[in-house]
């Protein structure tokens, strides 16, 4: 169970630059759950996902995730229980090791690494097992360099390494974004299956409404840094990519007013 | 033919200097230069314990040792202080510049009356092969100690990469290789990546160091001076190594590594020999490697400007 308890990021304090990216953001995600962030560009879910990641670290407030306190924790430490997969298809593995060494890496996440050999002859025939669930034919190119693959290859591969060893939390940022859609698609559906069959708790953070609209059980819209819609279970099932669509115009109209009511007040007082 | 021996015998024992540069630049990308201190930091340990008369074997690993040190200060001064990459190397670089000093009590220490590793290589090879004067080997004569001490070079050579390689194959080794290439990955999958740059950078300057006690002791001194430009050469010899066996996996590349240390000094004896002057090698070496740092970019670009010219 992942618990974030009132959390705020403030970047750049007391400089003309100042972001509040997070406002006393709080949420419970059970074990299990499926929930999918949505929001508009500087919303904060991205920040949000470098908070439980532990890329950055909260102002204020505190979070928890399998009944730790992670707040101080670094993102190194966060790792034995956080799987992630990143936007850039190219930030989940290492291009100049092989399919296989990347593999392997993945499957000791969190752990202590010593002086045994990467590669053994068992975890060589589990990791080929592994891999040739994708269903992608790769599983015969485990000795070439991961570089060498496509960006839908990477991202697969990617997700694999994510759940090799159960994470507490899969934290997926837009990991889809940088695919042509048939690529997309593939990684969409290795996420469903994968997420289904080990119950997995996921979050996941995403451009497209099709997907909000279709994948996790609960959906989250930012706002300014503030969770502005929160859509579980019956309510998360009736949602259509329409509503989805409706809800970022009136956001959208939302911000206009605010600034054209500035203007008026300013072109008034000022 | 002894000019020949003694080159390929330089040339190995400088291999562990490329081993070094090629673990702090090629796999961390880190141009790393407290190579030029702890090369004359592992020369001074060495020398002064073998004057002392520590074991020369000893006194060469306690070389090693103290070059393991001042790599791990220069990684910590990047990544615990934030000090910027380059400079921390050439803070670490100049203190050892005293500190070599200090160690040595002087500039300059001879080797030249104690016992030391070749001496100990040529005495095995004697004792191997019974003593006596030059020589044959293919209608050359050769002095049966230079022989030793090539063997013992290419011994050590041999194997240091092994180990290298076998290191790069382990659980440890291998997120090391994977931090150079990608740091946020190996963030995610556990890995504190700032620790694993002081490791790299520990063992890489415990080689250079390593290279810079048996070059001490194969010259017959240690001098304060030993280290300038030695990463420019180890530099050198890397790219050489690369050419060679093209843009390969690591274990080639620690191969490449050796031979291209070997190749460049070969051919610095070849164009010493042609009458180059030594004032002019350290110019020579850092336009060799700036241009095989350079070429290809240019030559990339000449041949794109020709793609859409004629296109």
């Amino acid at each position: 169970m992942l618990n974030i308890k009132d959390i705020s990021k403030t970047f750049n304090p007391g400089t003309p630059d100042e972001v509040q990216a997070i406002k006393h953001v709080s949420l419970t995600v059970p074990e299990g759950s499926f929930v999918v962030v949505i929001g508009t560009n500087g919303s904060g879910k991205s920040t949000l996902q470098q908070l439980i990641a532990g890329a950055c670290v909260p102002d204020s407030g505190s979070i928890e995730l399998a009944g730790q306190d992670i707040t101080r924790w670094g993102e190194h430490r966060r790792a034995a229980l956080i799987g992630r997969v990143f936007q850039n298809p190219f930030s989940g593995t290492a291009p100049t090791l092989s399919i296989i060494e990347n593999m392997a890496l993945a499957a000791r996440r969190g752990q202590r690494r010593g002086l045994g050999w990467l590669l053994s002859g068992a975890v060589r025939r589990h990791l080929r097992e592994r891999v040739a669930e994708l269903g992608m034919g790769l599983e015969d190119r485990l000795d070439n360099a991961i570089g060498s693959l496509s960006g839908g290859q990477r991202q697969a591969l990617t997700l694999l390494m994510a759940v090799l060893q159960r994470p507490s939390l899969l934290l997926l940022d837009e990991h889809t974004a940088a695919l042509d859609p048939k690529a997309s698609d593939q990684v969409i559906r290795l996420t469903r299956d994968m997420v289904a069959r080990e119950k997995l708790t996921t979050v996941m953070v995403t451009h497209s409404m099709h997907q909000a609209a279709h994948l996790g059980d609960r959906l989250i819209m930012m706002v300014n840094g503030e969770i502005r819609q929160d859509l579980a279970d019956e309510r998360k099932r009736r949602v259509h990519v329409e509503d989805l669509l409706a809800l970022f115009e009136q956001v959208r109209r939302a911000d206009r007013l605010d600034a054209s009511a500035a203007e008026l007040l300013r072109s008034r007082y000022v | 033919m002894m000019l020949l021996i003694g080159s390929l015998t330089i040339g190995l024992i400088l291999s562990l200097l490329a081993l070094g540069v090629y673990i702090s630049f090629r796999v961390f990308s880190f141009a790393d230069i407290t190579t030029e201190g702890s090369l004359t930091l592992g020369a001074a340990v060495a020398a002064v314990l073998i004057v002392r008369g520590v074991n020369p074997l000893a006194a060469t690993l306690a070389g090693g040792l103290a070059g393991m040190v001042a790599g791990s200060i220069t990684g910590l001064l990047h990544t615990r202080c934030g000090v910027h990459a380059l400079l921390s190397g050439i803070l670490v670089m100049t203190a050892l510049y005293s500190v070599n000093l200090r160690i040595m009590g002087r500039s300059n220490i001879p080797l030249m009356s104690v016992k030391t590793l070749p001496q100990q290589a040529g005495e095995l090879g004697d004792a191997l092969f019974g003593a006596g004067g030059p020589v044959l080997l293919w209608g050359w004569t050769v002095e049966r100690e230079a022989l030793a001490m090539l063997t013992g070079a290419l011994l050590v050579a041999v194997l240091v990469a092994l180990l290298l390689y076998l290191f790069f194959k382990t659980n440890l080794g291998s997120a090391m290789r994977a931090t150079g290439d990608n740091a946020q990955m190996m963030r995610a999958q556990g890995i504190h990546t700032g620790n694993m740059l002081v490791l790299g950078l520990a063992i890489a300057n415990g080689l250079v160091a390593l290279a810079g006690a048996l070059l001490a002791q194969f010259q017959g001194f240690a001098d304060v001076q030993m280290g300038i430009g030695m990463l420019v050469w180890g530099l050198a010899s890397v790219i050489i190594g690369q050419a060679l066996v093209g843009p390969s996996r690591f274990g080639l590349a620690i191969i490449g590594a050796v031979m291209g240390a070997v190749l460049f000094r070969l051919l610095v004896a070849i164009a010493l020999r042609w009458g180059l002057n030594p004032n002019d090698l350290k110019l020579m070496t850092a336009l060799f490697v700036l241009a095989a740092l350079v070429l290809p970019t240019v030559l990339r670009s000449l041949r794109q400007r020709k793609a859409v010219r004629h296109a």
